[in-house]
């Protein structure tokens, strides 16, 4: 099966193509005695393309996988199925040496931005350390003169080059990371959760920021992020995923106009609107229930169990994600018979 | 304010605090000897009164108690600790400069050791976390905290004194030979100390985010263990090495006794049965100025291992 390719640009050949990844985490159970380790698919099966240049949203509530997903793709964690294909070559299975010279083009910015950077290295340390790493022989000047340049590009003073991160607020922590994550001019970030930490409004500037230097830097970018609101704002198609699996894969305006999928329906009706009339109107169908364990997910449609539109079909039947006509992907039985178009007042 | 004037600055301010910490050791000690019933002439056979009122007035013992407080802060000023009262014609001070040198190095090479192994097996322990290499070395660790040093050194001294006759069962000569046994009794408890420590802590730190940016970044996984992991997995152990380090160079009585060895320590216990008081102030005074000292070093070692602390007060 091919993963659903990318919309807007889907002349292009992609940069990034992931066919059937699963990752499986050994969960110790039992006390000292009947001790044994059951297997937990943290991501089950994920399929999806990129584009130069394009961005891919991710969400999904926590616990869905989307961070395992992210570590998968770098080789932070090791697959069990699938492959991932950067440029045509399957990162999945290559030796530790030959992966990290592919760091020099598959970056990551991670969630919690203080927490992610040394507390015992400068700032230039912490940009310039990749840098070291990939070009031992380069001139000091050089190196300095680079992270200069990395941090004007993403709006820190050069001034607070010899700074440590605990000076600096979170907003420009992140915008560290982010220079850290772009010094050796990568040609995928992946954003795992970047701005959740983070206040709304910094929100707002590290997300611009980011579309910023994807525009100048012709980046693709897979941005992982529960907010639905976030997200809407950045990509140009979303996965939604739910218990490792991938329910619905969109155009972002599709997506949020007119929801394939049960699950993104609810999600999408429950960011919340800043007009209590119109709120009034979306009359909300939260979801019943929580999500189920992993350890022990629902046979057939895995979100059968809190579905509103569940038939029998959907308690033994998995159902795969296929294309729509119009070119989004889903994986509903029901797909073509419901209808869940978002009703917003203009 | 940079990092040098913090550093002057708060050095100044822990040895203005010593000042009060060392008059009220000197106190408590002086007074304290002197309430332990016996005192520095008493011999099975009591002496003549007059001997003993000529005794008592050459060391000033018969004048009151708190001119001979006085008299005693007046000496230590000028870094005078007085004549022993059971060493004849020796000095505390000469008595400690002798002592000395051979306590430090017994205690000095053996927290090297257990810096140097326990750190070492730490950090191997952690990155083989729960595999049967970690849960033997833990186990001997276990093992080696537990068991006290007067059953190691007779232990020791059978296997390689007695029965094999390589090394000597005890005395003290300055060869390598004699210092064998001893430094080992004293660095065994260390290295398992500093190996459990070492562990966990090393641990924690490769859980921790900013190891997975320096992974992330595409460090061989020996640069993220050395220049991102080491520094902030080492602060438990550099401030357990301040206490354990005093301990070590003025506090192996036990084991200085075992292999007769005549360090500071057995001139401690001598003092203490003898009640002879100077000596037992003077080496008291001496280990309480030891203990600070190398407190006040950890501090300076955790501010530069840490540029937070630098801005913290202490």
């Amino acid at each position: 099966m091919s993963g659903p390719a990318s919309g807007r640009r889907r002349k292009q050949r992609p940069v990034l193509k992931v066919q059937d990844l699963a990752v499986t985490y050994d969960i110790q159970q039992g006390g000292l005695l009947r001790r044994h380790t059951r297997p937990l698919n943290a991501v089950d099966g994920i399929s999806f393309e990129l584009a130069r240049g394009e961005t891919l949203g991710v969400v999904g509530e926590s616990g869905c996988g989307k961070s395992t997903l992210a570590r998968a793709l770098l080789g932070l964690v090791q697959p069990r199925r699938g492959r991932v294909l950067w440029l045509g070559e399957d990162l999945v299975g290559l030796d530790e040496k030959t992966l990290r010279k592919k760091r020099k083009e598959l970056q990551i910015i991670f969630q919690d931005p203080l927490a992610s950077l040394n507390p015992r290295m400068t700032v230039h340390d912490i940009i310039a350390e990749p840098l070291w790493t990939f070009y031992p022989k380069i001139a000091r000047v050089q190196v300095e003169e680079r992270v200069r340049g990395m941090m004007k590009m993403v709006g820190l003073l050069p001034n607070q080059i010899n700074r440590y991160p605990h000076e600096f607020s979170g907003g420009q922590c992140q915008r560290i990371g982010i220079a850290r994550a772009l010094v050796l001019n990568p040609r995928l970030i992946i954003c795992d959760e970047p701005v959740s930490a983070l206040d709304v409004s910094i929100q707002a500037q590290i997300i611009n920021l980011l579309k910023d230097l994807q525009r100048k830097l012709a980046l693709s970018l897979i941005f992982i992020a529960h907010d639905l609101a976030v997200v809407k704002h950045i990509s140009d198609r979303v996965m939604v995923m739910y218990l490792g699996r991938a329910m619905e894969v969109s155009s972002a305006p599709n997506l949020y106009r007119r929801p394939l999928h049960p699950y993104t329906s609810a999600l999408v009706k429950a960011v919340p609107i800043p007009d209590p009339a119109a709120r009034r109107r979306t009359a909300t169908s939260g979801l019943r229930g929580d999500m189920p364990s992993p350890l022990d997910p629902p046979a057939g449609c895995v979100f059968h169990p809190r579905c509103p539109y569940a038939v029998k079909r959907c308690e033994i039947e998995v159902p795969p994600l296929r294309r729509l006509p119009q070119g989004d992907w889903v994986a509903c039985h029901l797909a073509e018979e419901l209808d869940l178009t978002i009703v917003k007042s203009g | 304010m940079t990092l040098d004037q913090g550093l002057v600055r708060q050095l100044t301010r822990r040895l203005l605090g010593v000042v009060p910490t060392l008059l009220l050791l000197i106190t408590v000690v002086f007074f304290l000897v002197r309430v332990a019933p016996g005192g520095p002439f008493d011999t099975e056979k009591a002496l003549p009164p007059e001997i003993q009122a000529n005794l008592e007035a050459k060391y000033h013992l018969d004048e009151p108690l708190l001119q001979q407080y006085f008299r005693y802060l007046g000496q230590i000023l000028v870094l005078d600790f007085g004549p022993s009262f059971q060493y004849k014609d020796w000095t505390v001070n000469e008595l400690i400069a002798q002592g000395f040198p051979v306590s430090l190095t017994i205690g000095g090479v053996a927290m090297l050791l257990g810096f140097v192994f326990g750190v070492g097996i730490g950090v191997g322990a952690a990155l083989r976390q729960n595999s049967a290499a970690d849960f033997t070395t833990m186990g001997f660790a276990m093992l080696g905290v537990s068991i006290p040093n007067f059953v190691v050194a007779p232990v020791l001294i059978l296997l390689f004194a007695v029965y094999a006759g390589w090394l000597p069962a005890g005395g003290w000569d300055w060869s390598w030979r004699s210092a064998v046994l001893p430094v080992v009794t004293l660095a065994l408890p260390v290295i398992a100390y500093i190996a459990r420590l070492m562990r966990g802590s090393m641990i924690e730190v490769l859980h921790s985010n900013f190891i997975r940016t320096a992974r992330a970044k595409g460090l061989p996984e020996r640069q993220v263990i050395l220049r991102h992991a080491l520094k902030p997995a080492l602060l438990p152990v550099i401030s357990y090495m301040g206490p354990a380090t005093a301990a070590l160079i003025t506090g192996s009585v036990v084991v200085e006794r075992i292999f007769s060895i005549p360090g500071l320590g057995s001139y401690f216990v001598q003092g203490a049965l003898n009640r002879d008081y100077t000596l037992v102030m003077g080496v008291v005074l001496f280990y309480g100025v030891l203990i600070i000292a190398l407190n006040v070093v950890v501090d300076l070692l955790y501010s530069i291992l840490n540029p937070k602390i630098a801005y913290e007060e202490l």
